[in-house]
Order: C-alpha cells, then structure tokens, then sequence
C-alpha cells in the first residue's frame, strides 16, 4: 500500500527542549492510523510539525496524495498544506463561534473556490454559481456529519460533542487526502463517542480520506485503528496492530511504569 | 426578595459619595469675609442623585443579566427588532420611500448650513464603513485609520496644486494611494496582533501627520494648502450654495456605492475570510486561508474608503492643514464603528449620523460635549456592547432543502 504521508527522522526543539526526537511514522493511503502516548509526549507538535503550523529542525516530511506527486512539505505554511490536501482539527475546538454553523464549513470550502475582490464586488455569473457551490457543497457535509438541521445556529450556541463534529466537518470542506484529528473524542459522553468512531470509520470508508489520529480514548483507539504509534517523551516508543500494541511491555511501561517486581 | 439588599447597597454608596464630595461640595472658605461656609443642602442633593443614580443603575445591570439568562436557555427569540422591521416589506418599503424622498428633498427644505453639516455626516458614514471592514469585520484594531484620510486629502491638494488636476481625476487616484498606504501600513503589522497591532497603526497614524506637519517643502507645514478647487462639474460655474448642493449629491452618491460595494464585500468569500480570521487566526489559517494577503486585502480596502473621502474633505473645505488629521479624528470615526455595532452596515450609518449631528444640534450643550461622549461610551459598553445594531448572520439558501417552499425559517 502507498504511503499518504511519510515522515522520516523529525526533530523538533524549542530552544533547548527537545519535543520530539527523530520521528518516523507512515500513513497509508485509506487507513485510519492512531498516535498515542502520555501527556506531554510530543503528539500535537507533531501535527504542528506536518500540518507547517511548525517547521520541524530536522527530518523531512513527505505527502502523497492519491493521484499526486510526491512532494517534501518542511517548512510549508498551514494554509499551503491545507491547500495540499492535509485537514486537521484542534485538541481545544477552534470553531468560528460568531459565524453560522455553514458558513464555518464554507470557511473550509476557501481554499478550493477562487473569486478574488472584483470578483464579489461584481458578483458576476461565475461568482455567483461558484458561491451557490460552496454553499451546496458545504451542506452536503453537513448531512453527512449530522449536523443538517443546526446549519443556521451560531457555532458557540452548539453542544460540545456537536461542535467536535462541526470541526471535522469544516476539515473535510477542504476535500483533504489526510485528515489529521486531534483528540477528537476528548469531552464527549460514552454516546457521543460511539456515534464519533462510526463517523471516522464513515469518512474513511466513503470518503476514502485517510485518517492520522491523536486519542486518548483506548477504547476508540482499539476498535478502529489500523495501525497505532506510541509517543513517549518525544520519540517513537512502538507502531504496530492494536493487538500488537496492547501486548507490547514498553508501551505498558510507559503509560503504567515501571513493574516493581520485575 | 432582592429589593431590600439593592436599596442597602444603593444607600451606602450615596453616603460614600457624599463623603467623598464633601470636601468640595459643602465646604467653601469665603476669603473675603473670612468665614467657612457650609452647604449642607449640596450634600443633599448629591444623597439623594447618587442613591437614584446607583438603583437604576443595579435595576438595568440585572435586567440585562436576566436576559441574557433567558437568551442562554433559548426562550427569547433570536432575532434582533431592528431585523424583524428589516423583514417585514410593509413596513421596510414605505420607510425606505420615506428615507429617500427626504433625502432627495434636504438640500431644498434646510439651509445651505444644514446641507453642509449632512454633507459632513455622510462623509464619517464613508470613513465609518471603511473602517468598519478592518476593524468590525477583520477584527484588526486600527487607531491611525485617519493618516488614510490625511492621505486622500494631501494627494488632491497637492496633485491640484502641482499639476492642477481636477477633483474627478484625483479621486480615483486618492483611493489608489488609500489602497497603497494600507498595504504599507499592512506589511510591517502582519504578525501582529490585539493591543500591539493598535499601538502601531496609533504611531502610523503620527507619523503620516508629524510628516504633514513638518515637511515644509513637501506638505506646506502647518499653515496648510488653501485654494483648494471645490468639485466641478462640467465646467458649469457654481455658486457657493450650489456648490453645497452638489456635494450633498455626490456625497450621497458616493455613501450608495460604498454601501453596495462593502456589502457585497461582507458577502463573498473574502467577507467572510476576514470575519474568520477575526474569529480564530489559527484556525482560519488552517483552513487554507492566506493570512497574509487576507489581512492585506483587509487594510487596502478600508483604506480606499479614507483616500476617497480625504479627496472630497479637501473639496469641500478647499483648506487643509495636518491639524484636521489627529488622533481624536480616528478615535472618532472608531467609536462611530463601536457604537453603531461593529461588522453591521446599518449600525455604522446609525453611529455616524448620532455621533456627527447630535454634537451640532445640541450646541446648547456644547460645554459638556465631551463629557456626554464619555458617559455614552461608558454605558453602551456595558449595556450593549455590541453595538446598537447587532450584526446577524446570513442565512444562505441551497437547493437540497425545501427552504424555498413552504418549510421557509420563520
């Protein structure tokens, strides 16, 4: 199976403080991927790092879209990766709260639509259909989401687990490849999660966007995943199968300690 | 039961503010007669204003947290008034004919002095939109959109008297030089955000009036470019009170056109890039939006709207000097943004024309002008700081819903 993303040997340092340390990890094209690891252990960085909010010091990162060229992205800006075709969603929700529920999602539908100042201020025929596009297309996800019948609420006034969904929808308006998510069922209700698991599952398999995640939630983690990587202290501790995963005593180490007996 | 603790509390901050003014309040030394006076009945009055004072004060304070309670839980309905008029057609249609016959009609029913002082209103409603795009919908808090304004006004009186271009040569010119100058000021701000990026447009704001002021060769110093041609028109010769009449027109004309062109703005993919990166930087970016040339486009055409109005301000004074360009100048076409609410076109217009006209026609009160400001600022914040019209939402309609038939939003 072809590589989405490839990331080889990334380094990361602040200063003096090294976040993460050499880094290798792969996305498969169609495969949801899961990175875990303790607190602190470097995971966000790391979607800093490939998504260009960061420029990682050292390493390459590497993306393929399906039916694309190979292309290195270190030091590529957020908005240019976006464009590339990787999506992500924030750990703390970073919605557009003043804006409607569809205009967030068409918020993410920017990047692939092209009306330029003259553009709106004429507002021809182009402009015109590309505007009823954006908004088409946008409720299409929506739908898709579930989030159909909240489309004219403001994002703020939304429930919590609704606005998780509302991110994820606004980060597939960007038609990405890859969808990076960032805990995305943190704060969610038992309920909630299931519904969120079966979505992701969803996306993958319909959309065939391959999915790279940051979860906390073991059990979402372990029903879904493909292949998960461990995280500790900025390095790759483990990668494997979830069953490989649960039985491997390193990353039992890391996330329980040291067995005193052993 | 909450009365009884309000009245306790209102009770003693009277006694507190009687305190505090009885020094100079009550006591005064009559130096010629050698004796202290006492003004018991002062602190009376200053008792009783201040016990009134602090209960409406508390009963408003917990009206508004009542209805925001109410607007949390979702009882009360989400459309604003002003909306619910907007929406009616009986109501809107005979009041935009209204409107506009008055309009047409100003200039014949008042004095060439009143003409001249809507004339003045309109153009802060220009200068008010303009800023309303950097400041209401790209949330960048500009302080020194004024040095634009100085920009427009200098780029006619100086091109005219230089080159002796005319007014309708120059106006686009002073609008592309507002477009310049924003990208400048734009460059250097990029990265900058809240209280910081204030503080720097608030020195570039300055630095364009301390150039103005001090660059004798170039800008005439303080003592200014006088002569300056009013707008002509075909070359018909005008009288003075003609003049006044035609700019009336053109101003009016010109506020049509920012309207439309500013509302179309609000609404296109570009609006609503620069309300998202208002709303959340990061996030806006990772969706794809260029911050940098958001921000950019943002600066360039609020600036526009301050070049054009800074060429017909020359026009209409024929007299520019760097002290019509202060700080006090852009603090006042912001606070016309605030006040009428940020992000709504309506709003900006209501603002211009309450913080423009009010001051002329109530000259009678002229001494506490300033005062009066104040306290309005001071209460609109805190009892709607949203402005006084809210900006809403659009709702888009699409085509794989039935909101067109019968299912249409209430």
């Amino acid at each position: 199976m072809d590589s989405v993303l490839e990331v080889n040997g990334t380094t990361m340092d602040f200063g003096g403080l090294r976040a993460l340390h050499a880094v290798d990890l792969q996305v498969r094209q169609g495969e949801i991927a899961a990175l875990i690891g303790p607190n602190g252990a470097g995971k966000t960085t790391f979607f800093n790092c490939v998504t260009g909010i960061y420029e990682p010091t050292e390493g390459d990162i590497f993306i393929s879209p399906p039916g694309g060229k190979r292309r290195r992205i270190n030091g590529v800006k957020i908005n240019r990766t976006a464009e590339l075709g990787m999506a992500r969603t924030f750990q703390n929700i970073r919605l557009f709260p003043n804006m409607t529920v569809l205009e967030n999602v068409m918020i993410g539908r920017h990047c692939r639509a092209k009306a330029g100042v003259l553009g709106a201020i004429l507002r021809g025929g182009g402009t015109r259909r590309e505007e009823q596009e954006i908004v088409d297309y946008s409720y299409e996800i929506l739908v898709k989401i579930g989030l159909a019948d909240q489309v004219d609420e403001l994002a703020k006034n939304l429930p919590y687990g609704a606005q998780r969904r509302l991110e994820i929808a606004r980060a597939m308006a960007t038609e990405p490849f890859l969808l990076l998510l960032d805990e995305p069922a943190a704060g969610m209700n038992p309920r909630e999660t299931e519904a969120l698991e079966e979505l992701i599952v969803r996306i993958r398999d319909e959309e065939k966007i391959s999915i790279l995640m940051i979860e906390h939630d073991m059990k979402i983690v372990m029903s879904i995943s493909d292949r998960i990587f461990v995280l500790d202290y900025g390095e790759k501790i483990a990668e494997g199968t979830p069953a490989e995963i649960r039985e491997n005593p390193v990353v039992i180490k890391a996330y329980l300690g040291e067995d005193v007996n052993a | 039961m909450k009365a009884l603790p309000e009245f306790k509390k209102s009770l003693i901050i009277s006694l507190w503010f009687m305190l505090l003014t009885f020094p100079i309040m009550v006591i005064r030394v009559n130096t010629i007669e050698k004796v202290v006076e006492w003004r018991w009945r002062n602190m009376a009055f200053i008792g009783i204003g201040s016990f009134l004072l602090s209960f409406v004060w508390r009963y408003l304070l917990g009206r508004k947290e009542k209805g925001r309670k109410l607007a949390e839980a979702g009882s009360v309905e989400a459309r604003p008034f002003s909306r619910r008029l907007l929406d009616e057609p009986r109501i809107y249609r005979p009041a935009l004919a209204a409107v506009t016959l008055f309009v047409v009609a100003f200039p014949f029913l008042f004095s060439s002095y009143q003409t001249n002082i809507m004339t003045t209103a309109l153009m802060y409603v220009m200068l008010g939109l303009g800023l309303n795009i950097v400041v209401g919908l790209a949330g960048l808090l500009d302080l020194g959109y004024v040095a634009f304004y100085a920009v427009g006004a200098y780029s006619y009186a100086l091109l005219n008297y230089h080159f002796g271009l005319g007014f309708w040569a120059i106006l686009p010119v002073g609008a592309l030089l507002g477009v310049l100058f924003g990208i400048l000021l734009g460059f250097p701000v990029l990265r900058l955000r809240g209280d910081y990026l204030a503080i720097v447009t608030l020195g570039f704001g300055e630095i364009i009036r301390l150039i103005l002021e001090n660059w004798n060769e170039f800008s005439f110093g303080p003592s200014g470019i006088a002569n300056i041609p009013r707008p002509g028109l075909f070359g018909i010769q005008m009288s003075l009170n003609e003049a006044t009449i035609y700019l009336y027109f053109l101003m009016i004309a010109l506020c049509l056109f920012t309207i439309f062109v500013v509302n179309r703005l609000q609404d296109s993919r570009i609006g609503r890039a620069w309300i998202a990166l208002r709303e959340d930087e990061v996030a806006c970016q990772a969706m794809g939006i260029d911050k940098t040339k958001t921000k950019l486009t943002a600066f360039a055409l609020g600036a526009t709207w301050a070049g054009m109005v800074g060429v017909i301000f020359a026009a209409k004074t024929t007299f520019i000097n760097p002290a019509s360009f202060t700080f006090l100048e852009s603090a006042m076409i912001l606070s016309i943004v605030v006040l009428g609410g940020m992000g709504s076109i309506i709003g900006v217009i209501l603002g211009a024309f309450i913080l423009i006209l009010t001051p002329e026609y109530l000259r009678a009160f002229s001494n506490y002008r300033m005062l009066l400001f104040g306290m309005t600022m001071v209460l609109m914040m805190v009892f709607r700081p949203q402005g006084i019209v809210t900006n809403v939402r659009r709702i888009y309609k699409f085509r794989a819903r039935g909101r067109d038939g019968e299912s249409s939003q209430a």
